[in-house]
C-alpha cells in the first residue's frame, strides 16, 4: 500500500460522493457516481484485489451507469427544443 | 427534521469509524480469516483443481452454492424488473410517455462497428481465461451484455431484439442457471455432494483435479449466460419503458 496514493484516491473518492449528490443535473450526478465507481475500482486494485476489481469497472462504472441514464432519459420530460 | 437527521447520520458514522478500528489490519497474517481459511485455499487450490487463479477457485469450487444463488439472484432481479416493467402496447398503452426514437449518427454506427467484434472477443478471452488471470462468468457476461447494449444504442433496440430476441434473453438466463444447477445435480446423481465437482471423474476419465477446472468453466459459462441475458434484459425494459419498442 502507498499511503499517498491512498489519501489522493479518497479524497477524489469523498468529493464525487459529496458531489454526486449536490449536483442538480440527473445526468451530472450519475456520471459522478461512475466516477465514484472508478475510483474504487482503483483502490481494489491497489489492494491487489483484481477480480474484485474488474467487477467493479464492469458492473459499477460501466452497466450500471447505463442503467441510469436509461432510466433518467425515460423518466423526465425532455423538451422539444 | 434535517438537523436531527443529520446528527443521527455523524453519530452512526462516527460509532462504525470507532468499530473499524478493531478490524484486523490490512494484510494482517493472525487475522482469523488470515490464519485458518486463506492458507488452505491458497496450499491446494493448484492442487485440487489444477486452475493457477486461487479467486476461480473459491469462487467456483470451495464456494459454489455462494455463486450459484449469486446467479440467481441476478435472474431474480431480471425476472423482477421485467414484472413491474414489461408492458403490451395493445393493452396498457400510456401516450404520454411515447417520444420519438432519434436517429443514431453515422459516428456513433461506424464506431460499434468497428468496436464491437473486439468487444466479443474480449469477453470470450475473460471468459475462458479466467482460470488464470482476472476475471471469470460474472465479468464476461457483463461484457457481453454491454457490447449488445452498445449495438443498441448504435442500431436502435429493434434492430437488436430481431436477433437477441426477447425469448432469446429469458432462454439465456434461465439456461445459464440450470446449466449451472445441472453440473451440480450431476455431481449428486453420482453419489457425491452437490456441487461436488471431483465426482464427474467418473464420466469424463482425466482425473479429479483436471475434471473440477473443467466444470468450473462450465459453471463460468452457466453464469456468463445469466448475467448476459439479464443485462440486456433490463436495459431494455428501461430504456423502452417497457414497450420493447422506441428506445433512448
Amino acid at each position: 500500500m502507498i499511503w499517498r496514493y491512498d489519501v489522493i484516491t479518497l479524497l477524489m473518492l469523498l468529493v464525487s460522493g459529496y458531489f454526486a449528490l449536490r449536483v442538480k443535473d440527473a445526468i451530472g450526478s450519475v456520471i459522478l457516481l461512475g466516477a465514484y465507481s472508478f475510483l474504487m475500482c482503483l483502490l481494489w486494485v491497489e489492494m491487489a484485489a483484481v477480480d474484485v476489481a474488474f467487477t467493479e469497472a464492469a458492473v459499477g462504472a460501466g452497466v450500471t451507469t447505463v442503467f441510469y441514464i436509461a432510466m433518467i432519459f425515460r423518466t423526465t420530460r425532455r423538451t422539444s427544443d | 427534521m434535517k438537523i436531527y437527521a443529520s446528527i443521527f447520520c455523524i453519530i452512526l458514522g462516527g460509532m462504525l469509524m470507532a468499530a473499524t478500528g478493531d478490524f484486523p489490519d490490512w494484510g494482517d497474517a493472525k487475522s482469523p480469516a488470515n490464519s485458518h481459511l486463506s492458507p488452505y485455499y491458497l496450499q491446494n487450490a493448484l492442487h485440487d483443481a489444477e486452475t493457477p487463479n486461487v479467486v476461480t477457485v473459491v469462487l467456483g469450487d470451495y464456494r459454489g452454492f455462494d455463486t450459484m444463488l449469486e446467479t440467481a439472484v441476478v435472474l431474480i432481479a431480471g425476472l423482477a424488473v421485467g414484472i413491474i416493467l414489461r408492458r403490451d402496447r395493445d393493452t396498457d398503452y400510456i401516450p404520454e410517455i411515447e417520444e420519438p426514437a432519434t436517429k443514431p449518427g453515422l459516428v456513433v454506427q461506424n464506431t460499434a462497428r468497428l468496436l464491437l467484434p473486439p468487444v466479443l472477443i474480449f469477453g470470450l478471452y475473460v471468459l475462458a481465461h479466467g482460470h488464470h488471470s482476472p476475471g471469470g462468468g460474472f465479468q464476461a457476461g457483463v461484457i457481453f451484455g454491454a457490447a449488445f447494449i452498445f449495438y443498441s444504442f448504435a442500431f436502435g433496440l429493434t434492430e437488436t431484439e430481431n436477433w437477441f430476441t426477447e425469448r432469446a434473453q429469458w432462454l439465456s438466463i434461465f439456461l445459464g442457471v440450470s446449466l449451472y444447477g445441472g453440473i451440480g445435480l450431476l455431481c449428486l446423481a453420482l453419489q457425491r455432494n452437490f456441487l461436488d465437482y471431483g465426482a464427474l471423474a467418473a464420466i469424463i476419465p482425466l482425473g479429479e483435479p483436471a475434471v473440477r477446472s473443467l466444470a468450473i468453466l462450465g459453471i463460468e459459462i452457466g453464469v456468463a449466460l445469466t448475467v448476459m441475458g439479464a443485462m440486456f434484459s433490463i436495459y431494455a425494459n428501461l430504456a423502452s419503458s417497457g414497450y420493447h419498442e422506441k428506445a433512448l
